[in-house]
């Protein structure tokens, strides 16, 4: 036999991308801790902060796009710490060892973590949209909106992907979370308005959730900005969150060349 | 077409930093043959495991599967391999059956036959009943026969193992092996990593690890024939000079192992009598027996086999 005639049916990938995402669902929906917390906590978010918000006029509606922000953060956070799960109890190298190209492997997770944060703040953005009487937009908002959110979930679960591939423990990614992706989110405008020439207001700029936060916020919120406070065009925000999206992708699928020492056990 | 080996390794060397784990490693295994790499931990056999299995990239020498080298044609390799990890790769989450469909589209296998494939390759493993339970209610070597059917799902031509009799009891262990042996018979090559000698016996040939280094290389039989005859084991307070004494009176060469003396000959029945008339009073316990691996394990490294930890 030689190695010519070795050459074998290749791997559709297509099916091999759909069944690491479709895992991913499967395993989110039957550990009923996660959907309770990844959807108590924007709730509970959302009361605490527009309550206490009220006093200076932010309610709800100002609030809205942050707290969608974050439910797409901390899904896609949540889902993806599943990396380090995968590697330390053995998945992954199955993965690794079989004939599927590796960026098939990070698309599929990716995707796979993209759908659930995604759904998660389409429930949300349903009960905002029914319970909040200054959240009306017209069907085409929402529809955009919910494309928007795509967009950022798949920049996101990147992030956390990329993220995640080089972490060995679940801890070490628990303080990547509080020193990186908290900050990121409270830096996104959805938190602090950006008003005046602060540090605060460079970082908000160079931050690239803010241009989905306030994409969202063009979308969903629009009368509910502060005098004074920046918010860029919409046409800004969507290249910024495509751009975001792809580099996150590209950085994954370069990523995952890379071994960790956690693949050696 | 059939000189090819299954599996025909070159000169391989592994280092993890510093530590050279595998150094310089060479040895073909032919089609349809149960290949066993012996070696206590930190031998560097699960190192040549995660080579050969592609998981790790190759640093020096070359490995090929069936001709192919998994250097540069890894995706090659990999759809002919079937790996078993000792870690166990399913996921527990999940079904058997949702575990094998999962596993067969990463294996590119048709959806028009994947399901009855799965069911069929799980019924082989007498796991048919258990199609519908998720792995994690499972027992442990109710777990290892998914690990395998997940593994064979793909028709492989090569399955590699390793150490995959870890965890289970003796009744189980068996029934792994003549499941190896049914599938030697259809032509699969199986390569595994074991630190059971008496494992190891059960394969068509064996391959010794100490050190990163291949001791031995050989049919259990031809291994344990290489000894020549009986194993004397000879327990004493003071191995150097029961050794001297033995090398004066009866000119042989004894070996020390751990305090021991051993000696390797054809009619060790004959030879106990004369030791204990003429050296009685310096040997507390003579043991006699056919060499067993272990023996040629200490013959051909002058280590014990479960001393030598990593260094």
């Amino acid at each position: 036999m030689s190695s010519e005639t070795l050459s074998t049916r290749p791997v559709p990938v297509l099916p091999a991308i759909v069944t690491l995402a479709w895992r991913e669902l499967v395993r989110f929906c039957r550990q009923r801790t996660r959907v309770f917390g990844a959807l108590g906590q924007p709730i509970i978010f959302w009361l605490m902060f527009s309550q206490g918000f009220q006093s200076v006029d932010l309610g709800y509606a100002f609030q809205f796009p942050g707290i969608l922000a974050m439910i797409l953060l901390f899904t896609a956070i949540f889902t993806t710490i599943s990396i380090i799960e995968d590697r330390n109890e053995g998945f992954l190298q199955g993965v690794l060892v079989s004939p599927v190209p590796r960026w098939a492997m990070v698309l599929g997770k990716i995707v796979g973590g993209a759908v659930i944060a995604w759904l998660q703040a389409m429930i949300f953005l349903l009960l905002g949209w029914l319970t909040i009487a200054e959240i009306h937009p017209s069907i085409t908002s929402v529809l955009a909106a919910m494309l928007l959110m795509m967009v950022m979930a798949i920049a996101l679960t990147g992030l956390g992907f990329y993220l995640a591939w080089r972490t060995d423990s679940s801890q070490g990614y628990h303080a990547m979370m509080s020193v990186l992706l908290f900050p990121m989110w409270l830096l996104s405008g959805s938190f602090f308005p950006a008003t005046s020439d602060s540090l605060i207001r460079y970082l908000v700029m160079v931050n690239p959730l803010t241009y989905g936060v306030a994409g969202l916020r063009h979308y969903l919120a629009p009368e509910a900005t502060i005098e004074g406070g920046w918010l860029p065009s919409l046409g800004l925000c969507w290249a910024i969150s495509l751009a975001f999206a792809v580099a996150m992708i590209v950085a994954s699928t370069r990523v995952v060349e890379t071994r960790t020492k956690g693949d050696l056990k | 077409m059939s000189d090819t080996p299954a599996l025909a390794i070159r000169d391989v060397r592994y280092a993890y930093g510093e530590h050279e784990a595998v150094r310089g490693v060479s040895f073909d295994v032919a089609i349809g043959e149960v290949f066993a790499l012996l070696g206590p931990n930190g031998s560097g056999k699960t190192t040549l495991f995660r080579l050969i299995s592609t998981l790790v990239p190759l640093q020096a020498g070359d490995i090929r599967v069936l001709g192919a080298s998994v250097r540069d044609q890894a995706t090659a390799v990999r759809g002919q391999l079937g790996v078993v990890f000792q870690a166990p790769s399913v996921d527990k989450k999940l079904t058997v059956l949702e575990n094998m469909v999962h596993h067969g589209r990463l294996y590119g296998v048709p959806s028009s036959q994947l399901k009855q494939k799965a069911r069929s390759m799980v019924e082989r493993l007498g796991l048919g009943e258990k199609l519908g339970a998720t792995v994690e209610t499972l027992s442990g070597g109710q777990r290892r026969r998914v690990e395998l059917a997940q593994a064979m799902l793909h028709d492989p031509r090569m399955l590699v193992l390793d150490e995959p009799a870890t965890g289970l009891d003796p009744g189980a262990r068996s029934d792994l092996w003549r499941y190896f042996t049914g599938l030697a018979d259809e032509g699969v090559t199986i390569v595994l990593t074991t630190h059971l000698l008496e494992e190891a016996e059960r394969a068509d040939r064996i391959g010794i690890m100490h050190r990163g280094e291949l001791a031995a290389l050989d049919t259990p039989a031809a291994l344990q024939a290489s000894l020549g005859g009986d194993t004397l084991i000879l327990r004493t307070t003071d191995g150097e000079s029961l050794a001297a004494a033995i090398r004066d009176q009866f000119h042989l060469s004894p070996t020390i192992v751990d305090g021991t003396v051993r000696l390797e000959q054809p009619n060790g029945h004959e030879l106990v009598p004369r030791l204990i008339e003429s050296l009685g009073s310096q040997i507390d316990a003579v043991t006699l027996g056919r060499p067993t691996l272990e023996d040629v394990f200490i013959a051909r490294t002058g280590h014990q086999f479960f001393q030598d930890s990593e260094d």
